[in-house]
């Protein structure tokens, strides 16, 4: 479904990307991780051509994305920071997506009635928490449908019930819809009943890609906070 | 790009800076008019303060709402739509909102007050100042990524046409007194759009007999209809070279 190829990336003189070949498939949840500032959002913001491509190539859905914006309706974004104009209301927010996606009639608005966004209508968007933000983020990327995912630390600000909401709700469009989740995530405990691969991204490099199970045979561990720690201490010890 | 565009103009025009800037200008259009009657003395009044206020307004205001919509130009960017129909869309919803605000606050006065073609040429020259200089506000905040350094140049910029510009022309009348410069110094009057734009109302009122041989050479040109087509063409490259090097910038830039 999205394949990159040599993904390279510089911010002035600062590699962020260094040579990235990556495929992720339908019906896969991917957990993209690694410490700050090792490239996950620039790989994210790559792929939704946010930022420009230097050199090497991204194919979603078979189509080249050089240059391309069409398909982009097939992926649904939540960033990492949530801003909105402060004198819009969420409803109007919610009516000026609908109308810029006007081809699009059929929504899916579950979460948008699991978090009660209905309530918040008519408050303006200025003076949401960031919480709040978030669920309306949430809801946005999930509201036309996509075939794809891509969640940029979605978990960050949310409670507990709500997560629990969105957690369930991605697992749902991963196994019963056979949708592709691309997510970022620095709290671990959050992607371990939903991640089946991990791709662990560390100064830009590919570090490792390996199936959950694979992981957790590996290591012996359940968890994916101990798998981690696990092993990367056991690369220190050969250091 | 119209139902982004419109979807930005409604939020300027729910921004109190927009509301504060047309008290002011109906402030001192009423308060010129009814302090020094309806002859040119007011005219002029209001043309300097179109002059230093207006690009000033649209340099500042224009940099931050760049800024202050970043985050939401990328949720949008999400969507499929071209960064070109969204920059343009960005674009045209400042220079509406700017226009418009100027035609009520300034415009109708003008227009009620001192009917004539100097306030036409003044509104229309105004709004090509607000063409400009929003283009050069927005290839500014792409092109800086840090907020303050943008407000930085931007007020830099200002300085630089409103007042260096002129200082760098005194500057060469007084050096060169002794050669005949005037045309050479009307063709580098074409460099700035603030001078373009004094020149097309000022050369309309009686102001321009004050100028000296210089505006003598002015009046010739200027006065007549196709000196002042050539200043509107000259504003409307004014308009496109900047929108232009500013959407060439925005379509490369990493957001």
């Amino acid at each position: 479904m999205i394949k990159i190829e040599n993904l390279n990336k510089h911010f002035a003189k600062h590699k962020v990307l260094n040579d990235i070949n990556l495929q992720f498939n339908a019906g896969e949840c991917v957990a993209l991780i690694g410490p700050n500032g090792s490239g996950k959002t620039t790989l994210i913001k790559s792929i939704l051509a946010l930022v420009t491509i230097e050199k090497g190539e991204i194919h979603v859905q078979n189509e080249n994305i050089h240059n391309q914006s069409a398909y982009r309706s097939n992926i649904g974004y939540m960033p990492q920071i949530n801003r909105f104009p402060e004198h819009m209301s969420v409803h109007q927010l919610f009516n000026m997506m609908k109308s810029i996606r006007s081809e699009v009639t059929d929504y899916d608005l579950s979460l948008y009635e699991a978090f009660d966004i209905e309530s918040m209508g008519k408050k303006k968007l200025g003076i949401l928490s960031g919480g709040m933000r978030q669920k309306v983020s949430a809801s946005l990327a999930f509201l036309f449908k996509p075939e794809i995912l891509i969640l940029d630390e979605p978990t960050a600000g949310l409670d507990p019930v709500s997560n629990e909401i969105l957690k369930d709700k991605l697992k749902q469009s991963k196994e019963k819809e056979n949708k592709l989740v691309l997510i970022t995530s620095h709290i671990l405990n959050d992607l371990d009943d939903i991640a089946d691969r991990v791709v662990y991204l560390m100064d830009g490099s590919l570090y490792f890609d390996k199936q959950m199970s694979v992981l957790k045979e590996e290591t012996s561990e359940s968890r994916l906070n101990k798998i981690i720690a696990s092993i990367l201490n056991s690369e220190k010890q050969y250091v | 790009m119209f139902k982004i565009a419109k979807f930005i103009t409604i939020d300027l025009l729910k921004n109190k800076v927009m509301l504060l800037y047309l008290i002011f200008l109906w402030l001192v259009c009423f308060g010129l008019f009814s302090l020094q009657g309806q002859g040119d003395k007011a005219l002029t009044g209001i043309l300097n303060v179109s002059l230093l206020v207006t690009p000033m307004l649209c340099l500042i205001f224009a940099t931050i709402y760049f800024y202050y919509m970043y985050e939401f130009m990328m949720l949008l960017h999400a969507q499929p739509i071209k960064r070109n129909t969204l920059f343009i869309a960005l674009y045209l919803s400042l220079v509406l909102v700017f226009t418009l605000i100027y035609l009520l606050g300034a415009g109708l006065p003008l227009l009620f007050m001192s009917p004539g073609k100097a306030s036409i040429l003044m509104i229309v020259g105004t709004s090509f100042l607000n063409f400009i200089f929003i283009a050069i506000a927005l290839g500014v905040a792409v092109w800086t990524k840090d907020k303050s350094k943008g407000m930085g140049f931007s007020l830099l910029i200002w300085v630089y046409f409103v007042l260096l510009f002129d200082g760098i022309i005194l500057l060469l009348m007084y050096n060169f007194s002794d050669y005949p410069i005037e045309k050479f110094v009307l063709y580098i009057s074409f460099l700035n759009p603030v001078d373009l734009m004094r020149i097309l109302v000022l050369m309309q009122t009686e102001a321009s007999a004050l100028m000296g041989y210089s505006g003598a050479i002015f009046q010739k040109v200027f006065t007549e209809n196709w000196g002042i087509s050539i200043i509107l063409l000259l504003m409307f490259v004014w308009t496109m070279v900047p929108l232009g090097l500013s959407l060439k910038a925005y379509n490369k830039k990493d957001l």
